[in-house]
Formats: structure tokens, sequence, C-alpha cells
């Protein structure tokens, strides 16, 4: 199992090295100078060649990624031309934002889809399958920046009981950044105005992003259920009398649950690209909402420290994804067949 | 009869298919007494697991059907029982070893969670402590003769081999006291020497236990081994029946004959040079004797009507226009 694991992040860090330099040859490639953007147009020219030297930009290629990989593997991604600030400074703020979000949006679709995937296995040809089913073709067909316009309507306007733009109503005094969730950093500090009022902030964005890998994965869990019922070893704990409960949330739904999870994975890493458009439509102060921003304002380095952080998420993601299937299915974990 | 456990009266079995009903079980009589060694004899596709997975209700009921006949345990029908008093039955009084042992164990939980979750939900030792439930996991599976079974009790299914796996499902089905196991061609998948194995095994293991045996298997060799009486199945119907002996001696059903000449072959089509020709479509069955067209002895009135079981001595029945 260790094995397993040491196997699994040494592959991490290779594509993690992969992704580094295929953005560092993009941030090259594209034309302008990084030490005149800097500086801006009306420095002098021996300024700007200065910072050329002490960012290293003089030496050959290779040399220069060697430079810039040093500086990002401590954090240091230059600066934000659009903040003017470190680009770290501005990952630590908006990054938990995005965590928050996606977190919550991850914890939502993985009870829903469990719960809504067991009822309509359990029921299935009854109104609930045919029910979820519908809500299912609408939950996947319907894109969630829709969603969050949808939601925005409804709670915006049409009956506004849902604060729906930010983090936290400007009436509350936000807890000290621990974490920087504020849901999380509210709790901490037993300030459950503020654990609230974020909840609710939350909740839409958080809504419209698990709308769509909800009822994907729900479908996906319901057809392995449906799948594995007919198997041998289902009809067998049945004729020795097992509860029909436990047969269904322990004997079925553990070898159901495999290729719903490797799902999950993936509908996570989406997700935080769907948070580019979400986090825009709710005003939501996150790293997509930055990343997006960046890009309109060609700021090569907010860019390039966004796709590299998203890209250690999704890997960390992965990992964890086989870790849990691994832990699921033991012929993977121990190996044979 | 007081001495009766389990007594199968005409039952009938189909399953829906996309073309109509396969007519698979056609009215079969079964009877198996306390203590009693039945042998279950037909050959592949003949309808003996179906019988027996509906004795314990575990077919899919979207696809299975019983259009008629009763399956009396201890003089209740267990096609009538409601939900509860059904669970009891599998609980504490009727066990069946699967045909499949590789198929019949989750591949996701360890031996021995599988072992326990029978121990856990069983009616006589749902209140043992955990560590009384592991121990006696770990008497039943050195009563199947597999040595180290504290580690085979911490081995995932895929981890062990076939002879392995069927033990596991002979221990499965004896962990708790039960008076009917249902043995369903335990050993088949396996090399001749281990199949030999199993069968001894089961044998004693029953013989020791006091309980009553329905072996189903493919092979009358088998059925004289490990039976008291044998029920010969051919396409859902019962053909012969009679005690072990009795058969050997005297065998009349023209498929029994067959199945006399030579050993069965296991899988796909005739039974070796004994009985040319396959199994009938079940959704369009012969209007008579469903043997007729296999049958080395049929009249003309074998393709219109039924054979009708007649008694030719006490205990031994046949159902056949030649001993009509
Ligand atoms: N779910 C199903 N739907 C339709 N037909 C089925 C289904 N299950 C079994 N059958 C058919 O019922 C017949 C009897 O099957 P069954 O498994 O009871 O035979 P068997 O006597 O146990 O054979 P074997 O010796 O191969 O185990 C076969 O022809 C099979 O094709
Ligand atoms: S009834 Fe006729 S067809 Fe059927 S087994 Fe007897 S002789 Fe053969
Ligand atoms: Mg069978």
């Amino acid at each position: 199992m260790l094995k397993y694991i040491i196997k699994r992040l040494f592959q991490g860090i290779f594509v993690v090295i992969g992704i580094s330099i295929l953005i560092f040859i993009i941030s090259r490639v594209v034309p302008g100078d990084p030490a005149r953007m800097a500086l801006g147009p009306r420095a002098p020219q021996f300024a700007v060649d200065e910072l050329r030297k002490e960012m290293n930009l003089d030496k050959p290629l290779p040399v220069q990624y060697y430079y810039w990989f040093k500086g990002v593997i401590k954090g240091d991604f230059g600066k934000s031309l659009n903040t003017k600030r470190p680009v770290i400074t501005d990952v630590k703020e908006f990054l938990p934002a995005t965590l928050e979000l996606a977190l919550l949006s991850g914890f939502l679709f993985i009870i829903f889809a469990t719960i809504i995937g067991l009822l309509s296995a359990q029921y299935r040809d009854t109104w609930v399958d045919g029910l979820t089913r519908i809500l299912s073709y609408v939950g996947i067909a319907i894109p969630s920046f829709v969603v969050a316009v949808l939601l925005l309507l409804i709670f915006g306007y049409l009956w506004p009981v849902i604060p729906t733009l930010g983090r936290l109503s400007s009436n509350i005094t936000p807890p000290p950044t621990i974490t920087g969730l504020i849901t999380v950093d509210s709790l901490i500090t037993g300030n459950f105005a503020a654990f609230f009022d974020a909840l609710k902030h939350l909740i839409l964005p958080a809504i419209a992003l698990a709308i769509g890998p909800l009822f994907q994965e729900a479908r996906i869990l319901r057809s392995a259920l449906i799948d594995n019922i007919n198997k041998e070893y289902i009809s067998v704990v049945t004729g020795y009398g097992l509860p029909k409960g436990v047969i269904m949330r322990k004997h079925l739904l553990k070898p159901s649950f495999i290729p719903v999870v490797s799902v999950m994975g993936l509908d996570f890493a989406s997700l935080m690209g769907n948070a580019f458009l979400v986090e825009s439509i709710f005003n939501w102060p996150g790293l997509s909402r930055y990343g997006i921003n960046a890009m309109l304002n060609k700021d090569l380095n907010a860019i390039s420290a966004v796709i590299i952080i998203y890209g250690v998420i999704f890997l960390i993601v992965n990992i964890i994804v086989d870790l849990i299937i691994a832990w699921l299915d033991p012929r993977i974990r121990l190996g044979g067949e | 009869m007081e001495n009766t456990l389990l007594d199968i009266k005409n039952l009938k079995v189909w399953y829906r298919t996309y073309k109509g009903y396969a007519k698979v079980v056609d009215g079969i009589n079964l009877f198996v007494n306390k203590g009693e060694k039945v042998g279950l004899v037909g050959e592949s596709g003949c309808g003996k697991t179906t019988t027996m997975k509906t004795v314990l209700r575990v077919l899919d009921s979207k696809v299975a059907t019983v259009p008629e006949g009763e399956i009396l345990f201890k003089n209740r029908d267990i096609l009538k029982m409601k939900y509860n008093e059904l669970q009891q039955v599998r609980k504490q009084s009727i066990s069946m070893i699967s045909q499949e042992p590789t198929a019949a164990l989750n591949p996701v939980f360890t031996v021995g969670s599988q072992i326990m979750d029978i121990i856990r939900y069983s009616e006589q030792y749902k209140d043992y402590s955990k560590s009384e439930m592991l121990s006696l996991a770990v008497k039943t599976i050195k009563d199947v003769l597999i040595p180290d079974p504290e580690r085979i009790l911490n081995s995932y299914p895929h981890q062990l081999s076939g002879g392995m796996k069927q033990r596991i499902c002979i221990a499965m089905a004896l962990v708790t006291p039960r008076e009917l196991l249902i043995a369903d061609e335990p050993g088949t998948a396996l090399d001749v020497t281990v199949q030999d194995q199993i069968h001894k095994l089961l044998k004693a293991l029953v013989e020791e236990k006091k309980m009553s045996l329905i072996m189903i298997t493919h092979s009358l060799g088998v059925a004289r081994e490990l039976s008291d009486r044998i029920y010969v199945m051919y396409a859902g119907n019962i053909v012969e029946v009679a005690q072990t002996k009795e058969l050997f001696k005297n065998p009349l059903h023209p498929y029994t004959l067959g199945l006399m000449e030579c050993v069965p072959r296991l899988y796909g089509g005739g039974i070796s040079e004994g009985i040319y020709g396959y199994i009938p479509d079940y959704i369009n069955p012969p209007a008579g004797c469903r043997f007729y067209p296999r049958c080395p002895s049929a009249m003309e009135i074998c393709e219109k009507e039924k054979p009708p079981t007649v008694s030719v001595s006490e205990d031994h029945k046949v159902a056949c226009f030649k001993y009509h």
C-alpha cells in the first residue's frame, strides 16, 4: 500500500514538472519582454537591462527555467501586472474562497449523488426512479453557469431570501483568518453569526456547481447498483437472511461505488474549471475569478500561478481518488486478477 | 407427513424473456425427509438451480415468476410467507451452497467479514460478543479442513484458490445450525481429486450435524455416493425418482438409462453418445413429453400428451408412457 502511494506521488511530481515546463515555454514564447512589462513603457533602457540580468533573462532558456522553477517551488511567481502585488499574496487571499466553494460543492454532490443513486436503484422503475431520471437529464444538460444565472434570478430578484453576492454580508464582522475558509474560521472562533451568514453566501454558488456532477454520478451509481444486484454474491447473502438495508448499504454499495469514485474525481476537477464562470456571476472573490481577470489583462505571472496551482490540486484530487479506489477494491490494493 | 421437512408440490417457474415466457420448471414434485440425503440429477440447463433458488426466493422477482405450486417447509408455504417469516427460514432453517464459489463471494470484503455477517444476522448467534463470533468463524473454517484459519479469514476472495473458495462457501452454509442444506454442484469447477475431497467432507459434515441434504449434480455417480434417494430431472420435469439402490438396480426412464450409459458431459449439448440432442427450447417446449425429440423409445402418443407420473413400486416413480 505504501509502495503504491509513493509510486503515485512520484508520478504526480513528474506531471507537475511537465505542466511547469509547458507553462514556462508558453510564457516565454508570447511576444513581449517580461522586464519591460514589469517596469512599464517609460522606464529607461538601462533599468530594463539591469532587471533582465536580475531576472536571469539574459541566460539561455534551460537556465532561465531552472531559476523560474526554483522560485515557483518557494511560492515566488513574480509580480502581478494587474494588482501590482506579488502573485503569491493574491493567491493566499483568493485561493481559500475557491477551495471553500469547491469543498462544499464536492460535499454536496457526494452526499446527494449517493442518496439519489441508492433511492433510484431501490425503487427502480417506479416514479422515484422516473423523477430522478428526468431531473438528471435536465441537470446534466444545463451547464453550471446557466444554473448560476437562474439561481441568481430567482434568489436575487424574484424571491430575495438568500444573499447572492460575495462571501459575507457587510454588517457581519468577519472572523480572523486562520484557514481562510470563513465557515471554518468562524466555527473555530465560535462566531456563529458569521458562520451562518457565510454558509448562506456559499450555498447558491455551491449548488450551481454541484448540480451537474450530482445527477451524473447518481445515474452511474444507480446503474452500477442495478448491475450488481443480480450478482451471485447478492443472491447468496439474501439467501442467508441478511436484512435488506444491510445488503443494500454494505454488500451492494461498496462494490458499486468503485466506478462512481473515479467520476467524482473527474467532476471535482471540472468543477474547479466551471468555477471560473460561476465565481464571476456570484461575484465570489476566488482564485478562478482572479484567473479570468488575469487572462483578460494578459497578466502572465498570475496566469502561470493559477494554472500551476490548479494542476497541483488536480493531482492531489487524483491521488486521493486512487487511494479511495484502492481502499474500496482489494484487487487493486493487493494486486492479482 | 410428520417426517417431511420440505415438500415441493407441482412447482412451476417461468422466466420472462423478450420472446415470451421461458417455462423452465414445469410442475415438479419433490420432498425431503428429516435427516435424508436426496440427489437431484440432470444435465446442464434442466432447471436444478432455478428450482432450488425458488425455495429460498432469491430469484429476481422482476424476471422469474411462479405461476403455480407450493413449497411447504414444515407445512408452511414458503411462497406465501410474509417477509419476516421468510427471513426466519433463511436465517435458521435452510442454507444453500452456490454453484459458483467465485461469484458467490463478494470481491470487496474479506472472507471473515462475510462469514461474520452471516453469524451477526443469524437467529442463534445474534447476541454473541464479537470475540465469540470470531471464534465461531474460526471453528467453522477449521471444520472444512482449512489450515491457518486466521489468515484465511483476513484474505480477500481473489487471494484464494477455487478449492479454498468452495470450502469457504461450505463453511458459510454450516456456520449456523440448519435443518436443510442445498448443495448446488459443489466442486464442479474443481479438478476431480479436490471435487472428491469436497464431496466426502460435505457428506461427513451433514451426517455429523444430522441435517437433510439436497445434492444437486450432473452425475448419477456423485448422487449414488452422496444420497439415499435420487430425483432425475429433465427439462423442468422430474422424470424418475427412486431409492438410490433401486434406481441403479432397476432404472426405467429412457433418460435415466441414457445417463447410466455414460458419464454426462458437463457443458454444451448432448450427453455424450448416450442421448443424442439438446435440452428443448423453454419458450416453445414440446407439447407432449419434453424428452420426445431425443427419446430412443418414443411412441406416437408421446408427441401430443404429457406422460403422467406412475408408481411402479413403493417409492419408485416414473413419468413415461412406456410404463403406463
Ligand atoms: N434470468 C433468466 N432468464 C431467462 N432464462 C433463464 C434465466 N436464468 C436461467 N434461465 C434458463 O433456465 C434454464 C435452467 O437454468 P438453471 O440454471 O436452473 O439450470 P441448471 O439445471 O442449474 O443447469 P446447470 O447444471 O448448468 O447449473 C436454462 O435454460 C437457462 O438458460
Ligand atoms: S414418454 Fe415417450 S418420449 Fe417420453 S421418455 Fe417415455 S417413451 Fe420417451
Ligand atoms: Mg445450476
